[in-house]
């Protein structure tokens, strides 16, 4: 069976001025990378790698430097209704409701009207706050603002949806469960997912590979097929092929984490 | 407004798998508490009233006591090695004359035509003000250039007490109410436009990344992210200009006025009635009042989203 490639960067690399040295600074180099139709992909990486640097760039938030960043054949240059980012605070505007937050991507897309109301509604009730619609943010607990953050994202239907260290901000219980609504929720809509984490173990869980950056300026190290069998289970966490995954990605990252330590103390 | 039953959002805390014991939500801890302390607790909710009320009462007491003393003994009250002298009635008048001079002042009419003049200066003052400092400020706060430019200017009168340019205003506009309606506005302009610019340049960095990722506008970015987020800034401007507002009337009619509420004041303190020049302050810091709290159920109005106090 082949797959049609959904993004796919090649030789990527991206600069950013620091603010308070005025340098440049370059977070990635030579990102070569593709994704297929309806796969899940995580990046994990040592902190500072550049894999945020990385999503903001698919997302069209920030320009890369050189390479090329292309998405069903066209090259990404802006922010597009091809693609939706799950930002890592949940980032909803406080003065609307759960529903006007939801149609809040439609809106800027010229999408609203009447059919947008009914798919906002189904993404209530899809990522489990049934009866919150009319809601405000400040009502709601971390982890049900994260809910609205991804139907948000899901609600302009995006061919490829950017997730930013969602549950990053979680306590570990709601992270947990969060992390299995996501792939109950990614089930039921099978969109190419690009998952941006430092938590390992939620990389091996939610994804079928796990893309390993290496210090910065980040690239691509280690690329691991994740073989589990789905839909998956929280159980998982605790099977013997499971930790085998996790380790194989901690040993690659603790790697690049030592020789950056070293690479300090040269310095 | 749309306000969900506490006991969803209960539900919804189950819902959002949190299955180690969370800490029990406000609800529940109402449930929890015993019989009694329910009552203790709807004492409480009034409790802000209740002292409030009482201190003004008491306040009010004690001042009409120093009242009645002066009646008494009007040569001082021994009390042990102190002699406490009352102040005369014109020094300090007591309540119940500040209100017989109210009374007075309402049964002759001058009332009448007082507050229409400084009402008609406050209004048209404060509201000229409110709607030029807003799309003033919303215009400054949103484009730079334009901020650089009129800058120096914004900065050079808020720096400025604007009542000094009361003696031109009367050059200019006369002694009737155009003088004291230029100097409402001047006073309460400044804080309307410079808290509704800060307003929207107070951007939250993490809701422009949104509107951005999802490919918004200059325009639609003003229009969902910089207005709703200025709205708690513009009505703080609103309502420090009101105060702005009340001292251009009276200082304006305390200068040069031939009606007004201020203007009376000025011809009372000249001859010596203090009941009088009491009853305008009253007046006064009632209108003040007022607005005070129409503007704050404005506010409960426009901000319906924001996280109820505990």
């Amino acid at each position: 069976m082949s797959v049609a490639v959904k993004l796919e960067a090649r030789r990527v690399a991206i600069k950013y001025r620091r603010q308070s040295t005025g340098l440049d600074l370059v977070a990635v180099d030579g990102v070569d990378l593709r994704i297929d139709d309806g796969e899940f992909v995580s990046i994990v990486g040592p902190s500072g790698c550049g894999k945020t640097t990385f999503l903001n760039a698919v997302d069209g938030l920030i320009a890369i430097e050189s390479g090329a960043l292309v998405l069903d054949g066209r090259e990404i240059a802006a922010p597009g209704p091809d693609r939706a980012m799950v930002f890592q605070q949940p980032s909803l505007l406080p003065w609307r409701t759960v529903t006007g937050n939801v149609l809040y991507g439609l809106e800027m897309q010229h999408r609203g009207g009447e059919e947008s109301r009914k798919t906002a509604a189904r993404l209530i009730d899809l990522v489990g706050l049934e009866g919150f619609a009319d809601s405000w943010p400040s009502e709601l607990s971390g982890g049900m603002q994260q809910r609205v953050n991804l139907a948000r994202a899901l609600a302009t239907d995006p061919e490829l949806l950017l997730l930013d260290e969602p549950f990053a901000a979680l306590d570990a219980q709601t992270r947990e469960t969060m992390q299995q609504e996501l792939l109950r929720i990614w089930g039921a809509t099978r969109k190419t997912a690009l998952f941006i984490t430092h938590d390992i173990t939620e990389a091996v869980y939610l994804a079928d590979r796990v893309i390993v950056f290496t210090a910065r300026p980040g690239r691509v190290k280690l690329d691991v097929r994740i073989d589990l069998p789905r839909p998956r289970d929280l159980r998982l966490k605790r099977e013997a092929r499971f930790i085998e995954y996790e380790r194989t990605i901690w040993e690659s990252i603790r790697e690049e984490v030592l020789r950056t330590e070293s690479r300090a103390q040269v310095a | 407004m749309s306000q969900q039953p506490p006991g969803n959002i209960d539900s919804g805390v189950v819902l959002d798998g949190s299955y180690l014991a969370a800490s029990p939500t406000p609800a529940e801890a109402v449930a929890l508490a015993p019989r009694g302390a329910a009552r203790a607790s709807a004492i409480r909710g009034h409790e802000p009233v209740i002292i409030g009320t009482v201190t003004v009462l008491l306040f009010f007491v004690v001042w009409q006591g120093i009242g009645l003393l002066r009646d008494r003994s009007p040569d001082g009250l021994a009390l042990g090695p102190f002699l406490f002298v009352p102040p005369s009635q014109l020094f300090l008048p007591a309540p119940l004359d500040i209100a017989k001079a109210f009374q007075a002042y309402v049964q002759d009419g001058r009332i009448w035509k007082d507050v229409a003049v400084s009402g008609q200066e406050l209004a048209i003052g404060y509201v000229a003000a409110a709607i030029l400092g807003i799309i003033l400020g919303l215009l400054v706060g949103w484009y730079a250039r334009l901020r650089y430019a009129l800058d120096p200017f914004i900065t050079f009168l808020y720096a400025t007490p604007r009542i000094v340019l009361l003696p031109l205003f009367i050059i200019w506009f006369g002694i009737g109410v155009e003088s004291k309606i230029a100097v409402v506005f001047l006073g309460a302009i400044f804080a309307i436009l410079i808290n509704t610019t800060a307003g929207v340049r107070n951007l939250d960095a993490n809701l422009v990344k949104v509107a951005r990722s999802f490919g918004a506008s200059d325009f639609q970015l003003f229009r969902t992210i910089a207005l709703p987020g200025s709205v708690p800034f513009i009505l703080t401007g609103l309502r420090l200009g009101i105060g702005h507002a009340l001292t251009g009337v009276v200082v304006g009619e305390l200068v040069a006025a031939q009606f007004g509420v201020g203007q009376m004041m000025a011809v009372a303190g000249a001859t010596f009635q203090s009941s009088k020049v009491f009853a305008g302050l009253f007046l006064i810091a009632g209108a003040g009042m007022l607005m005070t709290f129409t503007l704050q159920r404005l506010e409960q109005r426009f901000q319906a989203w924001r996280p109820k106090p505990n």
